[in-house]
């Protein structure tokens, strides 16, 4: 993956109306090669996980670059989701999880000993593949729920607030009714709060686990536009399962396959390449629809 | 083109035929059970109640199986056993609630809730004394429970649902054996682990003790399985926003489970509210109000009704009943109020 640090950053296509997936992807190959964030880089070195005995995922190195949205796509079960918990440490959670290799952020192993979870954690944020808003809170509560959590201060919760929810494209929607429930939005605003509630604590990465997998197209276009705004300033890695949805908003595609054994990387290269050239058969064969 | 204008239909309800064919099976049903009572030797109440719903319940079965097939029959059977077994649950409780009003009311009066029975024996006249010390007692031996046993109930319930350590196992073994616990055992444990040995004085913090032995399992269980419902994804969410599990589970968790823990500390109050065993062993059953728990005898609602029903003059009976309707009163605001506090919605 590119390293390179350039300071202009090409302009959004939002209003692009795709052909083929090749074509979507090369309207978005220009902004892989000038990327101007200057957040965190992220990169894993030789992941293997496990449950139990079964060996989910063999050795993943991925170097993800800051300001950039990285896909991964693949069937189901070759282990995209267990690779983006081992990041932010959510796949300890589960018994009989084990792990091995390096997640590096900022150059420092979050694995190493003596580290803070809960600081990893709110450095590398997280979306889940259903929405899940706090149902004792309030539209409110709930974005600035991760101040109360990680006991975070600021200094002006107001503004926080509403940069959260305008970052996320629900602040139109919920300004008059910040009080309400969360649960009384619809699941597609419901998943756009849960992406302003991983804003509040200021992330350098968002993970996001198929975020759109529940939600009508509709919703679906709103939070891609979210996503491409927040590549200005954060890196993302988005797990999902529809390929248009990675031919718009990802730089990069890693495409992930289990031959029965643990789930593999196959191939990574910027979005463009994956859709028009790839390199590996299986590749080609997933991303034109023979299988999977 | 002329439009028509619907009207409000609905098309599912039961027609007039339909209703008069029902209707006549359930004259059927009583005639069945007036002319067997009649027939044969079976009599009184029993009988006819019993009898009317075997026959009504065979009589629909066949009418509607020779008219709308075996299915139709199989489903009029399960209605009507259904219907049976829930006027079998609720005569009950609607007789004994009807008789504690009926005996309890002639006994209640203004006096009954400002006075206590310091000068007064239960077989005075009704116009000496009231319950005022039992009622205050009760309220302290339920207060002084639930001080001690929803920390422990809720926390334990933690252990088992949220750390899930090594003695999850034998702690959710123990805390099932002990619901099982008569309430006589609690007393007697305390009586001779606490009471001799220690303080040897009767005193409500002792019925208090005993009845947060009784009430910890019951809390723990019923919070066991509400925290159980709560979906994972919200814990996972709470920890991936960088809460520790302790801030997740105090932020995110017990509040999403609030409503259900209430119920849980109902059931317990529940549990303990008429509990008599216990307080008879351990409280001493004074006759005046005690407002120190830890110092003399304490009297309380059941203690009261138990030495006024064994006084045995008709004052004290009526005291006893009407003692028997205050209780029920006082566990029933407590109910309501526990639920309004747990259900209360965020204001929009």
């Amino acid at each position: 993956m590119t390293t390179s640090h350039e300071s202009e950053k090409a302009p959004m296509e939002t209003a692009v109306k795709p052909s083929s997936l090749a074509q979507v992807a090369n309207s978005q190959a220009a902004k892989v090669q000038g990327n101007g964030a200057d957040g965190t880089g992220l990169e894993t070195r030789g992941i293997h996980a496990w449950f139990g005995k079964h060996h989910a995922l063999a050795d993943i190195n991925l170097n993800f670059a800051a300001g950039t949205v990285t896909a991964l796509i693949g069937p189901s079960g070759c282990g995209k989701s267990t690779f983006i918990r081992t990041i932010n440490r959510m796949h300890e959670f589960i018994p009989g999880a084990a792990m091995a290799g390096e997640v590096l952020l900022d150059g420092k192993d979050v694995y190493a000993p003596g580290t803070d979870v809960t600081k990893i954690r709110l450095k590398i944020g997280m979306v889940f593949q259903k929405p899940n808003p706090f149902p004792s809170m309030t539209i409110g509560e709930n974005v600035l729920s991760g101040l109360k959590l990680a006991q975070l201060k600021v200094d002006n919760k107001d503004d926080l607030l509403q940069e959260c929810l305008e970052r996320a494209g629900l602040w139109n929607e919920v300004k008059d009714r910040l009080g309400a429930h969360g649960g009384s939005l619809s699941g597609g605003q419901q998943q756009r709060l849960c992406i302003a509630r991983s804003l509040a604590v200021r992330p350098k990465v968002l993970l996001m686990d198929e975020p759109c997998s529940a939600l009508d197209p509709g919703s679906t276009l709103r939070i891609e536009d979210t996503i491409r705004h927040l590549s200005e300033t954060m890196t993302i890695v988005i797990v999902t399962h529809n390929m248009q949805q990675a031919a718009r908003v990802s730089d990069y595609t890693a495409f992930f396959l289990s031959d029965g054994g643990p789930g593999q990387m196959i191939e990574v290269a910027p979005t463009s390449e994956i859709f028009s050239r790839p390199k590996d058969e299986r590749t080609e064969n997933y991303v034109t629809g023979r299988f999977g | 083109m002329t439009t028509i204008t619907p009207t409000p239909q609905k098309p599912w309800r039961a027609s007039k035929r339909e209703r008069s064919f029902d209707f006549a099976i359930l004259i059927g049903g009583f005639l069945a059970s007036y002319l067997l009572v009649a027939l044969t030797p079976m009599k009184g109440k029993l009988a006819y109640f019993a009898l009317f719903f075997i026959s009504y319940a065979l009589l629909t079965a066949v009418l509607k199986g020779l008219t709308r097939g075996s299915a139709a029959a199989k489903d009029a059977l399960v209605s009507s056993l259904v219907v049976v077994g829930a006027v079998v649950t609720v005569i009950p409780i609607g007789s004994i609630l009807l008789t504690v009003l009926q005996k309890g009311l002639p006994g209640i009066s203004f006096g009954l809730f400002t006075h206590d029975m310091a000068l007064a024996t239960p077989t005075d006249p009704l116009a000496n004394g009231g319950l005022l010390h039992a009622i205050t007692g009760t309220l302290t031996l339920v207060a002084l429970a639930l001080i001690m046993s929803v920390p422990i109930g809720i926390l334990t319930a933690l252990y088992l649902t949220e750390i899930k350590g090594r003695f999850t196992g034998p702690i959710r073994f123990l805390v099932q054996a002990m619901s099982g616990v008569p309430s006589i055992v609690a007393g007697l444990f305390i009586l001779s682990a606490v009471l001799y040995p220690i303080t040897k004085a009767y005193s409500g913090f002792m019925g208090a003790l005993a009845l947060t032995i009784l009430m910890i399992p019951t809390i723990a269980r019923t919070s066991e399985e509400v925290l159980n419902l709560i979906p994972n994804d919200l814990r996972e969410a709470g920890t991936a926003l960088g809460g520790t599990q302790w801030r997740t589970v105090a932020m995110i968790v017990l509040p999403a489970a609030k409503s259900g823990l209430v119920t849980a500390i109902i059931l317990g109050v529940a549990r303990i509210a008429g509990e008599t065993a216990p307080i008879l062993l351990l409280t001493g059953g004074g006759d005046k109000v005690n407002p120190n728990a830890f110092n003399g005898p304490m009297g309380s609602l059941p203690y009261y009704i138990w030495k006024s029903f064994n006084a045995g003059s008709p004052e004290a009976i009526t005291r006893a009943w009407a003692g028997l309707l205050v209780l029920l009163g006082i566990v029933l605001i407590l109910f309501t109020s526990a639920r309004f506090l747990g259900t209360r919605k965020i204001s929009r």
